[in-house]
């Protein structure tokens, strides 16, 4: 007889489900079944059975092979490897706990790190244009209780999110929404027809790399303000009538991806995308919320935030907070060869970072810390595989609109497998030890830069 | 344990009635004992002063928009960081300043409990977290329930004992200290873009007043018999001619009496007053009404208040009162950051400079001073600055100099741009009250302790009492400036928390060993707002039931619950 | 005015940090003084004296003190940070924040530089006779009081971002500028000498734009209203006024609103140039990002 786990959060994407239902073997060792989760969600957890997992460090051979280490010698590597930097870079942090990105942040402290997460290929820009002109948000309860004019920029979430149109943002009828999608006004805006947009009221498909403009023009429009005849290939009528529909909604919200994120003007978008929101506030009420990629970049964000003041891209290197994107941000920082050492924890750039900054990780000593073989396993000196978070161990994990929720455990991880909470703790432990013993390493001085 | 002895100090202590006397305060086991072993280690505290470790009543200091406003304030910590020496964590910021910054500096002023003052539920975690990492402090945070759409139905249909079981379930769950009430139906309103701005006006759909969310949350926390009163952020703050308002929420609690195993007199906390005394109908002709306000409060001791003193610097304002931040933001064009939460609260956040050149924030700056000074009982008025709102908390020292000395307040109000319109609109100039030291004592520790129903566990040093105290390098029987005297309060001499040394010489010496405080109220089994809890998470959170407790583990290591037993 | 010369005696291996050298840095200090002045790279503190060789003296205040500094700086930033007064020469090319939140004085930079050159900054001259990368004369990050006041003068080109949130003082670019010049400006007065990119004075509230060259895509919130001569180093030339943005919100002075102000000599090109067009320079430059393999950027 099976046991079902209920309640499970899913470890995929920031929209952070956190109805699954787990059907684990008696043993508790293994997922069998896995239900109301989307495809992506349920192949991860379905994932962990698999038989090809690494169970073990993996540290590579003068000849590019790999030899199984103990975790005990992965730990003892990587304390070296941050006691011996002079500023070693920490990246990730989007896959993993925020009692993780904790440990992380105080080896920071204690070697002068810069930590960096997932969200410097995502939604750093966001994060900025927040800084620069704030943010009118609401959780995504709000959304289905009372949204009524729904706009999808530059996203797909019918594959990228996939159940959030059901779960809060079109389909579901809440509090003041019981007709559900028919309620619903639709606006997708996107240079592509995506699945998204097949199913908008209102689609916009516009030039590619315009969505500044597009978006100053929508702030022209609800201004009453005059619009040339077309912009962004999208004739003015069509605004017009996009902002109409804005305007008449009780409660409209903007979502919006990385086809805005990380297009040509990167954080000016966003910055655009938060005051068309604030614009229409004088109107009506509206909210914005990033379609947020991994299903913890939002905490690492928040554990940041609450410990150093900044969302990502934070630099310890002389001791104090310090924060640049540009400067302290992991590409930057790569591309510019400004680190000498890196530790990946629960990402992978080795898939989502432009080949210099990964030929840069491949040059200089670099651990992994993640669950599977991936394609910075493969360019890194050392692997250390660790249990999949919220799956094989537990932890408190953000949503996209900033909600914690703790994450359940649902399986043992693989016999003998640390999680990479321990791991880290290990690490930090050591590194103290190490520092005990020549206390050189950060010399910093409170008076200068940033002081 | 160990043990120590204060000696010699000049000790301002109201609970046990202490005013000035030379005495030594004794310390074993983390309590305040009569007497200690000679092995006790000696803290010479001759020619300083000795109070409690001081408590705070109302500061946005953990959650969700107090981190939004870190996050969108990089320029709060520009130059303004430092490493963490001697095993002390790395610390930044100004007017939000991290979590370990905020222990530390409340800390460094001899302050040793602080309630955060507004939690939203859905985000109790993240509250908690971040109480967590704030070192040294022992601290509660209270949940918001003035737009909470459970609370509005109940009360709405005048359920009293559904909206205590209500309370009680909410507190266990989100790990809360007591009932916050901020702009009553106009944060629910403002689900829709709009605001209820008397007490009398209806909040949409949910057919109920301000007025009656007031009295039903005053009668419930009555019934339920907490440590706390119902603390208020009434509707319409900020805004000219505001007082009536206020006055009318006052009006509120008439009739309630206080029902408490705690000590604690209040029927309402009214926090914030500054923001909330205020005449006039425009910007041009905004003016004090500090002496309406006060009068009220000095003839009912039902009442308490905090004062909200504006501190003259630029900080981060931020409240679950979203659409005053909205108007807030549409007067100064700053970055507005906004969060609704779904079925219960919202928040927002934008940045405010308080410049002495313009005139209504000098007005401001008088008319907190004004509250402080015109209360009669010390005992009913708290020193706050509404962190970071009014001015970050680390001005306490500043406040504590322009209350204690009319010559330092006297030099600040003349060199305003516009002192002589500020005199004429407030009445500070005319008042010549300064502020003893035992005043402060109760203004900062035993009142407030009191308000919350923690009297005889801090904010004094009575035998049995916690090991909290703050030695301050002062002499109160020597003359002094007024700038030695806000030096002198800015960094302790010694500060000890719970029988634990944290701060000497004014540098913070010790992470400490901090709790956080939450009321654990037993009801009956109430079946129907079971039902109707289990309804509300199936149709309309967008997370599960299961997924909403805020549960001990890795939120709150180090737990104080408070019992309260309501079940008779 | 004393002259200090500061020459680099060997690469770091990451990048310095060396906020130090500036005329108040090194002001009134005996030569023993200014080589025991802390350098940072990393998460190690070095001296001056490590990384420097070091001729003359400076003078007691910073007004009185020329600083020169030489040797290759492409891998040393900070350098003139937060100068009141005084002069700076740097002789080569310098990293990032080269007189970032300088409030006086004369800085030159004789090859190019790096980001955040005179973020934050308040006053004085900084001439940059080479390129100058993102942000130059911006604010810093979540900032709203950018450039305040002071000239900057860039003789090459500039990337993206010039004069974010900028509300005084004066930007000169002699060659092209990329995306985003005068974003949130509020005020000062930015000149773009050569060609700029789309997002010219995007959500510009007040200040003034004066572009010689041309650009590729207006923002769809500037409307033309009148020519008008302007004054271009001592020349009247005649331009073509558009306000903006008009998305923005403006003060009003008289009942009229006060908009940004964007002068170009000719009339710019349509609004959108023909969807063809612009893919096939996009399929040129796919081309040419391939034939070298240096990314730009991120942020």
């Amino acid at each position: 007889m099976a046991k079902t786990v209920t309640d499970v959060t899913c470890p995929f994407c920031g929209s952070l489900c956190d109805d699954i239902e787990v059907q684990v073997s008696d043993d508790g060792t293994k997922v069998l079944e896995v239900f109301n989760a989307c495809a992506i969600g349920a192949a991860k957890f379905l994932h962990t059975a698999a038989k090809d997992r690494v169970t073990r460090p993996r540290m590579r051979q003068e000849d590019g092979s790999y030899k199984e280490v103990s975790y005990d010698e992965a730990i003892e590597y990587t304390a070296h490897m941050f006691v011996n930097s002079k500023k070693p870079l920490m990246y990730g942090w989007s896959n993993t706990n925020c009692e993780a990105q904790s440990v992380g942040h105080e080896i920071a402290e204690a070697t002068g790190g810069i930590v960096d997460n997932t969200a410097t290929v995502c939604h750093g820009p966001s994060l900025i244009a927040i800084q620069d002109v704030g943010i009118p948000s609401c959780t995504l309860g709000e959304i289905k209780n009372r949204a009524d004019v729904v706009l999808f920029w530059g996203c797909n979430p019918a594959h990228a999110h996939p159940r959030h149109l059901s779960k809060y943002s079109i389909f579901p009828r809440g509090f003041f929404t019981g007709k559900g999608h028919k309620g619903r006004k639709m606006i997708v805006v996107d240079p592509r027809n995506t699945d998204t947009m097949k199913l908008a009221d209102v689609p916009l498909q516009l030039e590619q790399g315009r969505d500044y403009e597009l978006l100053s023009a929508f702030r022209v429009a609800i201004r009453g303000e005059e619009l040339p005849e077309k912009v962004a290939g999208i004739p003015r009528e069509k605004i017009y009538e996009a902002v109409e529909v804005m305007k008449n909604g009780r409660f409209g919200v903007i979502f919006f991806g990385m086809g805005v994120t990380q297009s040509l003007g990167k954080n000016h978008n966003i910055d655009n995308a938060i005051m068309v929101t604030k614009d229409m506030n004088e109107y009506t009420k509206f909210a914005i919320i990033a379609m947020r990629g991994h299903y913890n970049v939002t905490g690492s964000g928040q554990v940041m935030g609450w410990q150093w003041g900044f969302p990502f891209a934070t630099d310890l290197s002389r001791g104090f907070a310090r924060y640049n994107p540009g400067e302290t941000t992991s590409n930057d920082l790569l591309r510019r060869r400004e680190v000498d050492a890196i530790m990946v924890f629960a990402s992978d750039p080795g898939s989502h970072f432009p080949i210099s900054s990964v030929r840069e990780i491949a040059k200089i000593p670099s651990v992994a810390v993640v669950p599977d073989i991936n394609p910075t396993t493969e360019i890194s000196k050392l692997h250390v595989p660790v249990a999949v978070n919220a799956i094989e161990t537990g932890g408190c994990c953000y949503r996209m609109d900033n909600v914690p929720i703790d994450a359940r455990k649902v399986v043992e991880p693989p016999e003998g497998m640390l999680t990479d909470l321990e791991f880290l703790t290990r690490v930090r432990d050591r590194i103290a030890e190490l520092k005990a013993q020549a206390p050189a390493g950060v010399r910093a001085s409170a008076e200068a830069v940033g002081a | 344990m160990a043990e120590y002895l204060i000696r010699n100090g000049f000790v301002f202590d109201p609970v046990s009635g202490v005013n000035g006397d030379r005495k030594d305060i004794a310390v074993k086991d983390g309590k305040i004992v009569e007497s200690v072993s000679p092995s006790a280690k000696v803290f010479d505290a001759a020619g300083k002063t000795v109070m409690a470790g001081a408590v705070e009543i109302h500061a946005h200091i953990a959650g969700p928009k107090v981190n939004e406003g870190r996050n969108y304030r990089p320029e709060d910590k520009l130059f303004n960081a430092a490493s963490g020496v001697g095993g002390m964590r790395t610390t930044g910021g100004f007017s939000i300043p991290t979590t370990f910054k905020t222990g530390y500096n409340y800390a460094k002023m001899g302050y040793t409990t602080a309630i955060e003052a507004a939690m939203p539920p859905l985000y109790a975690r993240h509250v908690h977290e971040e109480i967590r990492d704030t070192p040294i402090i022992d601290e509660g945070a209270l949940p918001v329930f003035g737009n909470n759409w459970f609370v509005l139905e109940y009360l709405k249909n005048r359920e009293l004992e559904n909206t205590a079981a209500y309370i009680s379930w909410l507190l266990r769950a989100s790990k809360g200290y007591g009932v916050k009430v901020v702009n009553p139906g106009g944060t629910e309103a403002w689900g829709w873009g709009l605001n209820c701005l008397t007490v009398n006006d209806p909040v949409p759909y949910f057919d109920i007043t301000p007025a009656q969310i007031v009295r039903g949350l005053i009668e419930a926390n009555e019934y339920l018999g907490l440590p706390h009163s119902m603390h208020i952020h009434a509707n319409n703050l900020g805004n000219p001619g505001n007082y009536t308002t206020t006055l009318d929420t006052f009006r509120l609690a008439e009739g309630f009496k206080a029902n408490n195993r705690f000590g604690r007199e209040q029927t309402m906390h009214h926090t914030h007053v500054q923001f909330h005394s205020y005449g006039g109908d425009t910007w041009g002709n905004f003016e004090s009404k500090s002496d309406e306000i006060i009068d009220y409060v000095n003839t009912h001791p039902n009442l308490t208040i905090d004062t909200g003193n504006v501190t003259l610097d630029e900080t981060t304002t931020m409240t679950a009162d979203g659409p005053f931040e909205h108007h807030l933001t549409e007067l100064n064009h700053l970055k507005w950051a906004n969060v609704d939460v779904e079925l219960e609260t919202a928040a927002g956040i934008v940045p405010y400079v308080y410049s002495p050149d313009i005139k209504v924030c000098a007005i401001q700056w008088a008319i907190g001073l004004e509250l402080g000074l015109l209360a009669k009982d010390p005992m009913r008025c708290f020193i706050t600055t509404d962190h970071p709102n009014a001015g970050p908390f680390t001005r306490y020292p500043r406040i504590i100099k322009w209350l204690m000395s009319k010559e330092a307040r006297e030099e600040r109000l003349n060199t305003f741009k516009h002192a002589e319109k500020v005199i004429g609109a407030t009445l500070l100039h005319g008042i010549d009250r300064e502020i003893t030291f035992y005043e402060l004592a109760q203004m900062t520790r035993a009142g407030p302790a009191k308000a919350l129903g923690l009297k005889d566990v801090y904010g004094g040093l009575a035998p049995g009492m916690e090991a909290d105290i703050a030695v301050y390098d002062i002499n109160p029987e020597s003359p002094f400036t007024p700038d030695q005297l806000e030096e002198a309060f800015s960094a302790a001499a010694l500060v000890i928390k719970t029988g634990l040394p944290v701060v000497e010489n004014g540098v913070v010496i010790n992470n400490g060993n901090k709790r956080t405080l939450w009321v654990d109220a037993k009801v009956n089994e109430n079946p129907q707002v079971m039902r109707d809890v289990e309804e509300k998470f199936l149709k309309y959170y967008s997370v599960t039931l299961n997924n909403y407790e805020v549960q001990g583990h890795h939120y709150i290591p180090n737990p104080y619950a408070i019992q309260v037993d309501a079940t008779q | 005015m004393e002259t200090v010369t500061l020459t680099i005696k060997k690469a770091p291996t990451l990048y310095l940090e060396a906020e130090i050298i500036s005329p108040d840095g090194l002001a009134g200090k005996t030569a023993d003084q200014i080589r025991a002045l802390p350098v940072h790279m990393g998460n190690e503190e070095f001296t001056l004296g490590e990384f420097f060789d070091l001729a003359g003296a400076p003078g007691a205040t910073a007004e009185e003190t020329k600083v020169v500094v030489t040797g290759d700086l492409s891998r040393v930033k900070y350098l003139g940070m937060k100068m009141s007064g005084g002069e700076m020469v740097i002789e080569s090319d310098a990293d990032m924040y080269v007189g970032a939140w300088m409030s006086g004085g004369t800085l030159t930079a004789k090859g190019n530089v790096d980001s955040f050159a005179g973020i934050g900054m308040k006053g004085g001259l900084l001439e940059i006779n080479g390129n100058a990368g993102n942000y130059t004369g911006s604010a810093y990050r979540g900032d709203w009081r950018g450039m305040q006041g002071g000239k900057i003068h860039v003789k090459g080109n500039v990337r993206s971002d010039t004069g974010y949130f900028m509300n005084g003082g004066e930007i000169v670019i002699d060659g092209d500028a990329d995306v985003h010049v005068g974003t949130h400006a509020e005020g000062g007065k930015i000149v773009i000498k050569g060609n700029a990119k789309s997002r010219l004075g995007g959500q510009m509230v007040e200040g003034t734009i004066i572009l010689l060259g041309t650009v590729d895509v207006m923002m769809p919130g500037f409307k033309y209203v009148r020519d008008e001569e302007v004054d271009v180093d001592g020349k009247n030339m005649l331009m073509s006024l558009y306000v903006g943005d008009l998305g923005e919100r403006h003060r009003k002075r008289k009942g009229e609103p006060i908009y940004g102000k964007l002068y170009i000599r000719k009339a710019a090109p349509a609004a959108a140039e023909s969807r063809e067009v612009r893919l096939a320079r996009a399929r040129e430059a796919r081309k040419a990002r391939f034939a070298s393999p240096e990314e730009t950027a991120s942020a």
